[in-house]
């Protein structure tokens, strides 16, 4: 099985890397349009601001490509929004291959921005990226923004109400967590998508 | 609901962990990615790798060790010490690095906190902050803490430079309160509970933890996101699964 981390510029390219090794499956990291095209699975890491993520992918010559994937591609983190919509952040289109927005978390009493750390993921939807996930299970979130809860929810987390923490639609994929740094529960869930 | 974190910092010299009393007289507490690996399967949520000897010496951290320990290890990781411009903190995330903490260089040039937040988003950019009391009561900032020989007192309250960290682009403080540190006695919760009330980014509690119960004061009391603690940790004079029991216990919710 071929796997590809899409080299969009992210710091978390690395971590990711390592983890897929820590699975046995050893990445290619790469920005070129032949190689992802014909890759068994597509992962878009992604650590920053959406705008020059976007950026990044238009430079890159990326954007019609990643749309018209049809093998199973992840997004994690940054890399789950910028599969969505719409981000508030830069107010920025994004690729919108899941029809979500992404909005910022809003600031209130004992609600620090950003939502930093582990928190439960719930389980909204049967699907094999979120198969065998417990209900005390805990993943590692770093963001400011977030998307709502909608028909693409497969497992959400609650920060000052319920977000999406993984989503699907067809063959695109997100976590919002890191997955690479969210211990054997991470790695469980990056097993399922290699699985898919 | 958002776990509270309990973050084992590894003080870094020569590329060796070690762990001083009040800052002072450094003892080797062992291997990096040896300890990283222990904290990791005991469920540690997080590491803190700074190395001490950098910055009073003007030069950045060795990268070769924050590799090591990315691959070793699947929880996240903060690397502090020396890191004084872009350049150094992307040689430290691309080495694997979650977050990178700057300190004594912030405060040489405040506009580095700026640029990191520019650079790499606010989530990637914590500031440390070590404070002490002084004579007339209030908190202020202690620069260059690594080096006793170094360390100087500066005329920034430490209240008024969380302030302007956290308008600059930190996305999380490590407020380290030298008066407690390294004795055990429990956290400064007067002083942490001052930061908390002005601090609307995660803030990290670091010295003075001796006990189970000085760590649910901190997240009880003041209100902290995470606890950063060392020597009680690297000693074995208090385990983390026992401590995450007990917190949970409490009514703390933690990552069982």
């Amino acid at each position: 099985m071929s796997v590809v981390l899409v080299d969009a510029g992210g710091t978390n390219i690395g971590s990711v890397r390592y983890a897929l090794q820590r699975l046995g499956v050893d990445a290619a990291l790469t920005a070129d349009a032949a190689a992802i095209r014909a890759a068994d699975k597509v992962i878009l890491p992604g650590v920053g601001a959406a705008a020059p993520g976007m950026a990044r992918l238009r430079e890159l010559g990326l954007v019609d490509l990643l749309r018209s994937l049809t093998q199973p591609v992840l997004g994690v983190c940054l890399g789950m929004q910028l599969l969505c919509e719409r981000s508030a952040e830069g107010d920025t289109e994004c690729l919108g291959l899941i029809p979500a927005p992404v909005l910022r978390f809003v600031e209130a009493p004992g609600l620090r921005v950003p939502h930093m750390g582990w928190n439960r993921l719930e389980t909204t939807r049967r699907h094999p990226l979120v198969d065998s996930l417990g209900s005390d299970d805990q993943a590692y979130f770093v963001h400011s923004y977030a998307v709502p809860v909608g028909d693409y929810t497969l497992a959400t987390a609650d920060y000052g109400g319920a977000f999406s923490a993984v989503i699907a639609r067809g063959n695109f994929h997100g976590m919002q967590f890191h997955p690479e740094r969210s211990a054997a529960v991470g790695a469980r869930l990056l097993g399922n998508f290699l699985k898919l | 609901m958002l776990s509270r974190r309990l973050i084992p910092c590894l003080d870094v010299r020569d590329g060796k962990v070690v762990k001083g009393v009040r800052f002072r007289d450094h003892v080797v507490m062992g291997e990096i990615v040896e300890l990283a690996l222990r904290y990791r399967d005991e469920g540690a949520d997080e590491l803190v790798f700074y190395d001490i000897t950098a910055s009073p010496e003007g030069r950045s951290v060795d990268r070769g060790w924050v590799e090591k320990v990315a691959r070793a290890i699947d929880i996240p990781f903060c690397v502090a010490g020396g890191i004084r411009s872009v350049d150094d903190a992307r040689a430290v995330l691309h080495a694997g690095a979650d977050k990178i903490s700057v300190n004594s260089p912030a405060l040489e040039r405040p506009g580095l906190i700026d640029e990191l937040a520019a650079a790499f988003g606010v989530q990637c950019v914590v500031v440390g902050i070590d404070s002490l009391r002084d004579a007339d009561g209030e908190w202020r900032v202690r620069q260059y803490t690594g080096d006793p020989s170094k360390t100087q007192a500066l005329a920034r309250r430490t209240l008024d430079w969380m302030a302007e960290a956290q308008q600059r682009g930190a996305g999380e403080i490590v407020l380290n309160c030298m008066g407690s540190d390294g004795v055990r006695r429990g956290y400064d919760l007067e002083q942490l509970q001052a930061a908390r009330a002005i601090c609307s980014v995660p803030l990290i509690a670091s010295g003075g933890a001796g006990e189970p119960e000085h760590f649910r004061d901190a997240f009880v009391e003041a209100d902290v996101d995470g606890a950063l603690a060392a020597s009680v940790f690297h000693s074995g004079a208090i385990a983390i699964p026992a401590l995450k029991h007990y917190l949970h216990e409490q009514g703390v919710p933690v990552r069982l």
